[in-house]
């Protein structure tokens, strides 16, 4: 078929908006993964729940809005109780035991939403506000990936100012260099871990809510992402948060131009991507030399 | 058959284990296992493997649900001279090689003298190597064109369910005619959806039908949007969804939030019942596909009438999906098989099987004596708004009913059968 | 009976007595293990799955670099196997041997990419180009059968000499299979107490020491991944074998992520452990599914449990109990 100009841009365009539900997705990861360097393999099942989480909220207030702040919130406090109780006796033991922690917390996880809200899944309709489409001058784009986008901006925006402007942001920084320094000033670093892995899982409850009206909800639905959110980690570098982002839009591109031109080579796409680029550069796009060798 | 002989090897497993039961000998792993889940001695044992994890769980439920009342109405009925029938149903977690274990499993440690089930494509396929190799009936309740074909079948082969081939054929013949000729297809890239383009295409070309493209999509996509550009671009009479599942469910869903709907038609080879049921009308409005039963049957077809009625006292009220339906004349063909012959001899109840003519839940059906494709009837139908609905399970509007003869399946010679 | 045990400085006598004997205890142990399952194809199952994790546990336990790419090798042994059994009709002995072959050659392939990156990003390199592997064996469609994955691996009895064994027989498959599994057990330790197993150790314990020492540890890790690669790639030849068939999903991550649960279950860098894993994930999965639908919830219990109070993994920790 014929290629024209204004189908590159809308792809390109489409590759961009699809890069920003990436960056949602891999951002919570990153976090923990960056800071606490905990490899967070219930990252899909948070993002699930909060998935389940909205639909809950979303039934009893049929207000999407609500959901948007009472999510993250329920999310956010399953993540501390899972830091507090069970990842906590495990830091200093290295990679391998968080990881096969929240592994099988993934699991149970997964098979406790089954048990509440069956095996059927859950249907979760665009709010009403967001519904339609606008033309974009190339074709028609839905209203609700606009606003994704520019959410997706704003919590970025928003968690960027915390970590570089604010106290407790210089003290995660700091912590996430040398955590010996922190306990040497006396600062209680414990609930600085508690708090990231808090805002982690946070922020992948509200990917789950936000993705819930695209791709529908289900019990399974976090195995997909969760790899897509290790990808995205990988690539832009552990525990950088521009990291995360450059990369995720970056996915989104060669994902939207790989299914133009060779669609079969669209999953593929990604995984040599990340391939290519740790080849290239071991600790990935953006991430420090040593961090978790 | 070889599973009705004394195994030596397993009688003396079980002498160990009794010894070592009594003798309280406990191995890390090893030892315990409950006794109380071996199969009862004289029934008629039959083994469905299929999905209980994953994806398709709602309609492995559903092939339960049907083979479950097949069986209880073979035993309310009497059995077989008295012996009665009983189910061991085992989850395949949607993965060929651990089916194949549950498989040789059901028939080595259970004893099962049939194997019936699956809801993929693959786990079929590897299901029938495994139950072929040891001799044993398996019938198939899930789509695809591979296993009739000599290579993979057997003289114990069944295949309850429509193939893609005819699936595919009779959407196609529907849907061409009215919409328009000139058709894109998004496929998922899979044997499934490949087979069911096969379908479309054998029949389209016929039709003289202009393919602009074929599109394929990895299977479990959970984002569709990069690919709309493209097919808009393409302005084609007919999109062409084949997928299956939950890639259908999303596929349709972005379609119709990037407005395809408004400048196509979308068709599909089957609508998913349990994706209309949890996803609405919205999501599946418009959209033209197939199913090979749908409850609504009932007015039209007294043998559904029974079988609805019966399947809804054992199920709290609730209507058999499609599969339900297969799940039900799965068993119960072979059941009943096994009562006209009088055994559950393998090759005794293929013959069996293969000589009966019914009229079970949606008409009448029968194997083709090559292949054991099971030749049947096929819906055509549409989501059927709420506001008609006489009920929250009143999904489809039947729009047509396509009655299948032997010539539109693919022949016995292209099979490779001789 | 493993690495850790040479850190011990006072075992008892009689312990040590096996440890020095651990491939024939190890045997022993696997030989009488049938008699105590179920039934026999989940005893085969176990008895493979636990030869694979062996070889994963090379890279992972011995060498201590996390693999999430291992069902590439596993997979490749499999479908090499596979294939020349099923469409070309070559040999069973033949066709496992180039099972092993690609297993390794798969190995060496990925090690020269990825043996540069350490910790997490080496296991996502791994994870990478594992996924490249499903890809070519997902759309190689004329020889893998793709999606419908490889049936007709049918290998139904085999003669040597004289003697004609029957392989659909459950109990004779195992102690065929076992015959194989029995000399990977042996060469493995073989390898383990060679003087390159020492230099894996230093790896594991101090890369920059060991680096120090004048060992060229790039070519040491490079190896150790090979090697595991070949000891998969027989675990997959021989399951090709078992199950008569290979599905595709056999390269897949899920794969990948199981044998390094089952690792870690049994206790990582142990001997033993890989097997006493595999015979734990499989058989409490068995027992569990039969009873209810919640396997998964159970199963991820249990991890919790291990991680947060059995770290050493099953047979980590029943070798520190013995010890103590």
């Amino acid at each position: 078929m014929e290629l024209s100009f204004s189908l590159l841009v809308q792809q390109l365009f489409i590759g961009l908006a699809l890069g920003s539900i990436y960056v949602l997705i891999g951002v919570g990861l990153s976090l923990i993964f960056g800071l606490l360097t905990v490899v967070n393999f219930a990252h899909g099942a948070f993002y699930m729940v909060g998935a389940y989480v909205a639909v809950y909220i979303f039934e009893k207030t049929g207000n999407f809005w609500a959901c948007l702040v009472l999510v993250p919130l329920a999310v956010g406090a399953l993540g501390l109780a899972t830091e507090r109780w069970l990842v906590r006796p495990l830091y200093g033991r290295g990679l391998d035991y968080p990881l096969l922690l929240t592994f099988g917390l993934a699991y149970v996880l997964v098979d406790s939403v089954r048990m509440i809200f069956g095996v059927q899944g859950e249907h979760f309709s665009t709010p009403e506000l967001l519904q339609g489409t606008v033309d974009m001058g190339f074709g028609p784009f839905p209203i609700y990936r606009i606003f994704l986008v520019g959410l997706c901006a704003t919590l970025l925006l928003a968690l960027w100012l915390f970590i570089e402007k604010t106290r407790l942001g210089l003290i995660v920084r700091a912590g996430s260099r040398d955590p010996l320094v922190l306990k040497v000033l006396g600062i209680d670093v414990d609930r600085v871990w508690l708090l990231i892995f808090g805002i982690g899982t946070a922020l992948a409850g509200l990917a789950g809510l936000l993705a819930a009206p695209l791709r529908g909800v289900n019990p399974e639905m976090g195995g997909p992402v969760l790899i897509e959110a290790f990808v995205i980690t990988v690539i832009g570098g552990m525990g950088s948060l521009v990291g995360a982002i450059v990369a995720g839009l970056l996915v989104g591109v060669v994902v939207a131009m790989t299914t133009l031109f060779q669609p079969e080579l669209a999953e593929l796409s990604i995984f040599a991507l990340m391939a290519l680029v740790l080849i290239v550069r071991p600790n990935g796009l953006f991430g420090r030399e040593g961090l978790m060798s | 058959m070889a599973a009705d002989k004394d195994h030596p090897a397993s009688f003396q497993r079980r002498s160990i284990i009794k010894a070592m039961a009594t003798g309280g000998v406990v191995l890390a792993g090893g030892g315990v296992f409950p006794g109380i889940l071996r199969a009862q001695a004289d029934n008629i044992r039959v083994g469905l493997p299929i999905p209980l994890t994953g994806p398709f769980v709602n309609e492995a439920r559903a092939v339960q649900r049907g083979a479950e009342l097949a069986v209880k109405e073979f035993n309310a009925a009497g059995g077989m001279a008295g012996r009665m029938a009983e189910l061991l149903v085992r989850d395949d977690k949607l993965n060929p090689q651990e089916a194949v274990t549950r498989t040789i499993e059901l028939i080595e440690k259970d004893r099962a003298h049939f194997i019936v089930g699956s809801v993929s494509s693959a786990v079929q396929l590897s299901v029938n190597n495994a139950t072929k190799q040891r001799k044993v009936i398996y019938n198939s309740v899930s789509q695809s064109d591979t296993i009739n074909e000599a290579k993979d079948w057997s003289k114990y082969t069944f295949h309850e369910c429509l193939n893609p081939h005819m699936t595919a054929g009779a959407v196609a013949r529907y849907a061409f005619p009215k919409f328009g000729k000139r058709v894109v297809f998004l496929t998922a890239d899979y044997a499934y959806g490949h087979e069911m383009v096969r379908g479309f295409q054998t029949v389209g070309k016929a039709m003289g039908i202009e393919v602009l493209a074929d599109i394929r999509h990895p299977l479990g996509q959970t984002d569709f949007s990069s690919y709309f550009p493209k097919i808009l671009a393409l302005k084609p009479d007919v999109l062409v969804v084949c997928n299956f599942g939950r890639d259908q469910a999303i596929s349709f869903r972005q379609a119709a939030d990037f407005g395809l709907k408004k400048q196509m038609k979308i068709i599909a080879p089957l609508l998913i019942h349990s994706g209309r049921m949890v996803d609405g009308h919205d999501v599946y409005a418009d959209i033209i596909g197939g199913t090979g039963y749908y409850w609504g049957l009932e007015d039209t077809v007294p043998s559904a009438k029974r079988f609805n009625d019966a399947f809804r006292a054992a199920n709290g009220g609730t209507y058999p999906t499609d599969y339900a339906g297969l799940g039900y004349v799965g068993v119960r063909g072979v059941l009943a098989a096994a009562k006209a012959a009088n055994s559950t001899d393998s090759d005794k109840v293929s013959d069996a099987l293969r000589a009966i003519k019914g009229d079970f839940y949606k008409g009448p059906t029968y194997y083709r004596a090559c292949d054991h494709q099971s030749v049947q009837s096929m819906l055509i139908v549409e989501s059927k708004p709420a506001a008609q609905a006489k009920n929250k399970e009143d999904i489809f509007n039947i729009l047509a009913i396509e009655n299948f003869d032997e010539s539109k399946l693919r022949s016995c010679k292209e099979l490779g059968h001789a | 009976m493993s690495t850790i045990a040479t850190d011990e400085h006072a075992p008892t006598l009689k312990f040590e007595s096996v440890e020095r004997h651990r491939v024939l205890a190890t045997i022993l142990a696997l030989a009488v293990f049938p008699l105590l399952m179920p039934f026999h194809a989940l005893a085969t199952n176990i008895l493979l799955f636990g030869l694979f994790a062996a070889g994963y546990n090379l890279t992972f336990g011995y060498t201590g670099k996390l693999s999430f790419g291992h069902a590439a090798f596993y997979g490749t042994g499999a479908y090499a196997c596979g294939i020349l059994i099923s469409q070309y009709g070559v040999h069973w002995s033949l066709a496992i041997a180039a099972g092993v072959t690609l297993g390794g050659l798969t190995a060496f392939v990925m090690g020269l990419l990825a043996i540069r990156t350490r910790g997490i990003y080496f296991a996502m390199v791994t994870l990478a180009l594992a996924q490249c592997v499903y890809f070519i064996g997902f759309h190689a469609t004329s020889l893998t059968g793709g999606d419908n994955g490889l049936r007709g691996v049918n290998v139904p009895a085999i003669s040597i000499g004289p003697i004609s064994i029957d392989l659909l027989q459950p109990f004779t498959r195992y102690y065929f299979m076992l015959t194989f599994v029995a000399f990977a057990v042996w060469l493995l330790s073989r390898i383990l107490n060679s003087p390159f197993g020492a230099v894996l150790e230093a790896i594991r314990e101090n890369e920059q020491r060991a680096r120090a020492s004048g060992f060229n540890i790039e070519r040491a890790k490079l190896l150790s991944f090979v090697l595991s690669g070949l000891f998969c790639g027989l675990a997959g030849a021989l399951t090709a074998i078992n199950l008569s068939t290979v599905g595709i999903d056999i390269i897949s991550y899920h794969t990948s992520g199981q044998v390094m649960m089952v690792t870690l279950l049994g206790g990582m860098g142990t001997f033993f452990g890989p097997f006493v894993g595999a015979g734990t994930f499989l058989a409490m999965e068995h027992v569990v599914t039969a009873f209810t639908e919640r396997w998964q919830l159970i199963v991820g219990l249990m991890f919790m449990g291990l991680v947060l109070f059995f770290p050493k993994g099953i047979w980590g920790t029943i070798l520190e109990w013995v010890k103590k």
